[in-house]
């Protein structure tokens, strides 16, 4: 038997064939698909592709996340749109305002991602459910019409890089720090069409939490798909979720061939920040330590997860944002909303000055619910700084760790968390 | 459909993302119209007065990295751009642009043999561009699924004509 990848394990599987190479263009049978507002603009290429039901709803997931609630009439209709549709289709995974979340968050919180599967979403971020050891991928509207329609797309098999991380981080350093290091070694398209594979000693070591905001990024690599083996921790992660039988261990096959292979030792590695306007243009925090900021945001589907809110807390307990300066905390979705009201972590954040809103992915994409002003600077727990991603494109937006926005908000400046 | 289009470059660097070409401001619309009026908008605020339809934008690599927005080739094909060529894409851009019959063509190399204004060739059948100075470059020829999709003049149109045919015409 030759030895395979994990993309190519699950691609095999999903194309129904034995085994697959990459390079090979199959169809792959889609067992997860997952949308948020991007639906309502695949809802008329769904009605011209002449099918009239979809192909399975019980396949299916919808949230409504990037602009929550609603700031313009346009928008309501675009959820009113969506609503309608996910009730005529029988769609029951729906998870309307109040019940909502990022997609990417929601999918996983709730179970719905499982090893081994071909998971589909309308949305770069897509990657973020491959921490589960799943084949996970982003495509667009009308392809999602198309998914929709017949259950299956195109997909060519990726080679795969394997990401090997060794060592101990300092610390109040994560997994954000490690795939910002991670990102500056490739560069913003060193993974462009291909697969990537975590292994190595500092990955079996992250909780879930960690492993969603490594494979989140994967997207700024350039990747097609990240992807994290999945064991014990995974295994843990379904009980709580309520998924436990969906566990199965995933992982390439000792053998595999990968078309590069990049060994990072981050022992002792501390926090690191994606300066503007790339997040490959990534620097240790003490070389940029000093640098002003106007806003600080801790959010989006990358860094908002209850973990990342209370290593955010157990900074600010007692602090003050500095003047001159305005912190906006949004969870990931609002079941970490209501857990972070519960743990008193809403509390800290709100005695320190900050807001603490609804989870939406607003001001991540400069959508609304804190977009940035010409000449302003953020440091934010986001996953892009191209220019113009968080509003103007003249404000520049730094990215770091939950730890270091929080360290930042109280200084008012670029600050190493360790250093609080 | 049509397979050859002649217009004048529009060079960019490399990483222009989408954010760059459509910003998450202006999602609200799915106006092809609305979305062309701001196609650019970041890196040049005069770009869509500029264009002139059949326009050809010849870009470095990484093209259209980010975002999953299908507005953004969607922006750029109502500002009248005819074609993208890069010497690479990001990968979602690129499924979505085949997908709205919108043609993307990797060729690299070619952005460092124009200038902006110069009148290219891009001819998909023949998998070659030709130069101001009539030398031709050789790009590899889109797969055949891909070149389904394009000639179809998108998914929406192939799928449609996937399903008639398997269809039986009713007695």
């Amino acid at each position: 038997m030759p030895a395979h990848t994990m993309a190519e394990k699950i691609l095999a599987h999903s194309s129904r064939q034995p085994s697959v190479q990459p390079g090979q263009i199959v169809d792959g049978y889609v067992d997860l698909l997952y949308m948020h507002e991007m639906l309502a603009l695949a809802l008329k290429p769904f009605d011209e592709i002449g099918v009239k039901r979809i192909w399975d709803p019980s396949k299916c997931v919808v949230t409504i996340d990037h602009w929550v609630p609603p700031p313009t009439p346009e928008v309501a209709r675009m959820h009113q749109a969506i609503r309608e549709f996910c009730w005529a289709q029988g769609i029951s995974r729906f998870h309307d305002v109040g019940d909502h979340g990022i997609i990417h968050q929601l999918v996983v919180e709730r179970g719905y991602v499982h090893p081994g599967e071909l998971v589909i979403g309308c949305d770069s971020h897509t990657n973020m459910a491959g921490a589960m050891g799943a084949f996970a991928a982003g495509i667009g509207a009308t392809e999602t019409a198309a998914v929709m329609a017949t259950g299956k797309l195109w997909l060519k098999v990726p080679e795969t890089i394997d990401v090997r991380v060794h060592g101990k981080l300092a610390e109040r350093t994560v997994a954000k720090d490690v795939i910002l290091k991670v990102i500056q070694t490739t560069g913003d398209d060193g993974a462009a069409y291909k697969a990537v594979e975590f292994h190595g000693d500092t990955i079996q070591a992250f909780p879930m939490n960690e492993r969603f905001t490594l494979s989140n990024m994967t997207t700024e690599m350039g990747a097609k798909a990240g992807m994290i083996p999945s064991d014990a921790t995974t295994k843990r992660y379904l009980e709580a979720v309520g998924a436990k039988d969906a566990y199965r261990a995933l992982d390439a096959d000792p053998g595999a061939v990968y078309v590069k292979t990049y060994d990072l030792d981050v022992d002792g590695m501390g926090p690191q920040v994606a300066c503007p306007n790339n997040p490959a243009n990534v620097k240790p925090v003490g070389e940029v330590a000093g640098a002003k900021i106007d806003m600080a945001f801790l959010g989006s589907c990358t860094n908002a997860r209850i973990e990342d809110l209370r290593a955010a807390a157990e900074l600010m307990k007692g602090e003050k944002v500095a003047s001159r300066v305005r912190m906006i905390v949004t969870p990931a979705s609002q079941a970490i909303y209501r857990q972070a009201l519960k743990e008193g972590l809403a509390e800290i954040f709100l005695e320190a000055g900050a807001t603490f809103t609804s989870s939406t992915c607003g001001p991540c994409f400069g959508g609304h619910m804190g977009v940035l002003a010409p000449k302003e600077v953020c440091i934010s727990s986001t996953n892009r700084n191209y220019p113009g991603r968080m509003g103007s494109p003249e404000a520049q937006v730094y990215l770091g760790s939950p730890y270091t926005v929080a360290a930042s908000a109280l200084y008012g400046q670029i600050t190493d968390p360790r250093e609080v | 459909m049509q397979t050859t289009f002649s217009g004048r470059v529009w060079k960019f660097g490399d990483d222009v993302s989408t954010d760059h070409i459509i910003a998450g401001r202006y999602l609200t619309s799915t106006d092809p119209k609305v979305l062309a009026e701001h196609a650019m908008e970041n890196v040049d605020p005069a770009f869509v007065k500029k264009v002139k339809p059949g326009d050809v934008i010849v870009a470095a690599t990484n093209f259209g990295c980010g975002s999953s927005r299908e507005q953004a080739p969607v922006a750029l094909k109502a500002a009248g751009i005819s074609c993208v060529v890069a010497n690479t894409f990001a990968r979602i851009f690129y499924r979505n642009s085949i997908n709205i019959g919108f043609p993307v063509v990797e060729c690299p190399g070619l952005h460092e043999k124009v200038k902006d204004g110069d009148t290219v060739t891009v001819d998909l059948a023949a998998g070659h561009i030709v130069l101001p100075s009539g030398e031709t470059m050789p790009f590899h020829p889109l797969p055949p699924n891909i070149l389904e999709i394009l000639n179809a003049g998108g998914l929406v149109p192939k799928l449609r004509a996937d399903l008639a045919a398997r269809t039986p015409a009713s007695p």
